[in-house]
């Protein structure tokens, strides 16, 4: 929490040392070279290119903010919806005195918003239609009228040099010193406010009924929330423009929400993706010499979900490939611990090591698979593998795992015959797969429940503890006995 | 001489009727539940048992009547009630661990801007020693077993600490160690004087479970002692025609009773 007023607070130091009206437009500035631009970029010098990423960021922290609670509140689409209902108001804001007034274009905009977000509640309050498709009704039809007074407006003689077509995909470096103190202003309301109602907006978005029967205004939250969205969504407009700014909204949350399971580390990373997405956007656009600076920021803001996507330690799509990959790998280094132990059984643990024929026999197997096995094992430090003799041997931590696995395919299959009255014969299947996930408070519950048993349902042998630790047992002539009292 | 006056019921309800587009749901409703009780709401689908619930907590407007507790409006009493709703109302994806849930339970108490205190997070931990989760304080709340995810949500009606309980459903879809575990606790909250309404669907264990019974079906079919309600014609009264469900139930109340 303290970390972002921190950070707001860094933001608005920085932004007073911005003096305006003293640099010209960076659209002014004569093509130069890429590295020539990048150290420009970087050096902050021009005062323009000041406005343009401090807007950025600025952006990107509310956008972030908010599109949080979006993304958690399942309304995605609102914010949308939203961006694109504003456009009608940025035209008629220009309209009122033909020019790109900030003032007029945000209370133009902010009330279209609004007016928009209405319109979807009447429609689904009075008509059977549910609120996707009120939202996309409402999306598209004020989007339209939007287009047509803004093509309206480049018509007119004075219109071509208006700028207004910079609302479409955004333009950071147009923003003037007046946008930038707009959107510093609204960012710091939203962030204020939401660091003050940070629990009631928790608990509104998380169980709107149980916050209700609290006491909680959750009319009022959710009509405040609105009002933020509202006023960053036309504030970033100039930076990103109405096609994408919804995408600064959800990308940078939703990247988030990957990353984390708590909601005001969220919303600390959606600012942070946010910002960076901001400066991207704000860095290719001024390199490129002016391109759009929306499409930019939307790219970085989607190669950060990318990364989230693909990455996240926990909901990652790598990771998880990963771990399974990995679970797949135990598995078999285990069924092959599992087909050793079995020859050591049948020949009475007479012998040391075991032929990678002999396994092979066992596991109808090709040699050059048991060999890859057997190497699996001696790479994890189960097994050595003595290649002039071809024999794999046990180490003592191969033994119990080998004692642990078998024991856990015996004992399930008589779990499963004993208490849950599977006939003999139908166990085997089962318990190949139940062996590799039992953990041992299961087994211990397990070996209560069947009063240690000695024998499994095929009248083999359970390992049992005392087998582990005895790793001589390999060499020893005595058999494993089984469970025996002390 | 001077009677002191009869302290308010924790909830008296007055000719309440509440309609969804025109269709009454619930209808003429009179009910006053006497304090320290431990009562069961029954009833058929449909019958209006959550939206009673939700009625008497004002989240579903009322066409007439009124509803006081503890003699006073919902309003006025916010604090006094706790509030359970039932499982499948929240989604368990939202990125919250268990203790920022029961912690919510703390919210009413604190009112606007504050922030939880070290002793509202002790008031938390102790609510969840009580329903055996303070172990999962740290999990996300998606990590949980349903039956753990319902004791989530009593520990945060416990957090409320209030004198009247509403629960709705809270016995739906949980594993037995849990439904045994929440019977205990609402002994428990019973025997502290606490005043618990409890929506219910099964009737067998309704029968054990509560010290009164509301059967209900738009109207209130009938309330009192679970011993003196839970009979074959009550039971058919209000479950209508829907006996096939019924039959086997009320044949055994009525072999009981001989």
């Amino acid at each position: 929490m303290s970390f972002r007023s921190a950070a707001l607070l860094v933001l608005i130091t920085l932004l007073c040392c911005v003096t305006p009206a003293e640099a010209a437009k960076i659209s002014d500035v004569v093509e130069t070279g890429t590295l020539e631009q990048a150290r420009r970029f970087f050096s902050l010098t021009d005062n323009s290119l000041r406005y343009a990423l401090f807007g950025s960021i600025l952006l990107g922290i509310s956008c972030g903010l908010l599109g949080s609670f979006l993304v958690v509140r399942k309304m995605a689409l609102v914010g949308d919806a939203l961006s694109h209902a504003v456009l009608p108001g940025v035209a008629l804001g220009f309209l009122w005195n033909m020019t790109k007034d900030p003032v007029a274009i945000f209370i133009g905009a902010t009330s279209a918003g609004l007016f928009g977000t209405l319109v979807v509640g009447w429609i689904t309050r009075t008509t059977r239609l549910k609120e996707d498709a009120a939202l996309g009704l409402v999306l598209a039809s004020f989007f339209a009228v939007g287009g047509c007074l803004v093509t309206m407006i480049q018509r007119l003689p004075t219109g071509s040099k208006s700028g207004i077509d910079k609302f479409l995909f955004g333009q950071a470096a147009a923003l003037s010193s007046q946008d930038v103190t707009l959107m510093a202003a609204s960012t710091a309301l939203t962030v204020i406010l939401l660091v003050l109602f940070y629990k009631e907006f928790l608990v509104t978005s998380f169980d709107p009924v149980f916050a209700r029967v609290t006491g909680m205004p959750v009319r009022l939250l959710q009509e405040l929330m609105m009002l933020l969205l509202a006023f960053s969504v036309v504030v970033a407009l100039q930076a990103v423009g109405v096609v994408l700014v919804s995408a600064m909204l959800i990308t940078p949350a939703a990247a988030a929400y990957l990353l984390t399971d708590r909601m005001h580390r969220m919303l600390i990373l959606a600012a942070l993706f946010g910002s960076l997405a901001g400066v991207v956007g704000a860095f290719f656009s001024f390199l490129g010499n002016n391109l759009p600076t929306g499409p930019f920021m939307v790219l970085g803001a989607s190669t950060v979900f990318g990364t989230a996507f693909f990455f996240a330690p926990r909901h990652g799509v790598v990771p998880r490939w990963w771990r399974r990959r990995s679970r797949g790998n135990r598995i078999s280094r285990e069924n092959t611990l599992k087909a050793i132990y079995r020859v050591l059984e049948d020949r009475g643990f007479s012998d040391e090591g075991v032929t990678l024929e002999e396994l092979s026999a066992l596991r109808r197997d090709t040699l050059v698979e048991i060999r890859l096995q057997a190497a699996a094992l001696a790479q994890n430090g189960l097994a050595t593998v003595d290649e002039p003799r071809g024999t794999i041997h046990l180490t003592p931590q191969g033994w119990r795992q080998a004692c642990a696995v078998v024991r856990n395919h015996r004992l399930w299959e008589l779990y499963l015959t004993n208490a849950a009255h599977y006939q003999a014969d139908h166990v085997h299947e089962d318990a190949e797969r139940i062996e590799h996930v039992l953990g041992e408070e299961t087994v211990r519950h397990l070996e209560r429940r069947l009063e240690f048993p000695h024998h499994d349902p095929h009248g083999r042998i359970i390992p049992s503890l005392r087998e582990f630790d005895r790793y001589d047992a390999q060499r020893a002539p005595e058999k494993p006995s089984g469970y025996r009292q002390q | 001489m001077h009677d002191t006056p009869r302290p308010a019921p924790p909830l008296e309800i007055h000719d309440l009727t509440v309609a969804y587009h025109r269709k009454p749901v619930l209808y003429g409703i009179d009910l006053e539940i006497p304090p320290g009780q431990l009562v069961g709401i029954v009833g058929p689908n449909g019958a209006g048992k959550s939206t009673l619930i939700k009625a008497i907590m004002g989240v579903v407007p009322a066409a007439s009547g009124w509803i006081k507790i503890f003699g006073e409006p919902f309003k006025k009493n916010l604090t006094r009630v706790g509030y359970v709703p039932q499982r499948e109302s929240v989604d368990w994806d939202f990125p919250v661990n268990v203790m920022d849930v029961v912690l919510m339970g703390r919210y009413g108490q604190l009112g606007l801007i504050k922030r939880p205190s070290r002793r509202d997070y002790e008031i938390a931990r102790e609510c969840l020693e009580k329903v055996q989760l303070l172990a999962y304080a740290d999990r996300q709340i998606a990590n949980l077993s349903g039956g753990q995810q319902q004791r989530v949500f009593l520990a945060r009606a416990l957090a409320q600490e209030s004198d009247l309980y509403l629960m709705d459903e809270p016995f739906a879809g949980v594993d037995a160690a849990t439904e045994s575990a929440i019977v205990t606790l609402l002994q428990e909250l019973k025997n502290r004087g606490k005043t618990i309404l409890v929506v219910h669907h099964d009737l067998p264990t309704a029968r054990s479970y509560f010290d009164m019974l509301l059967l209900i079906n738009t109207r209130v079919v009938a309330f009192g002692p679970t011993d003196e309600v839970f009979t074959p014609e009550l039971l058919q009264t209000t479950y209508g025609g829907r006996l096939t469900i019924l039959s086997e139930v009320i044949q055994q109340v009525g072999s009981s009773a001989r």
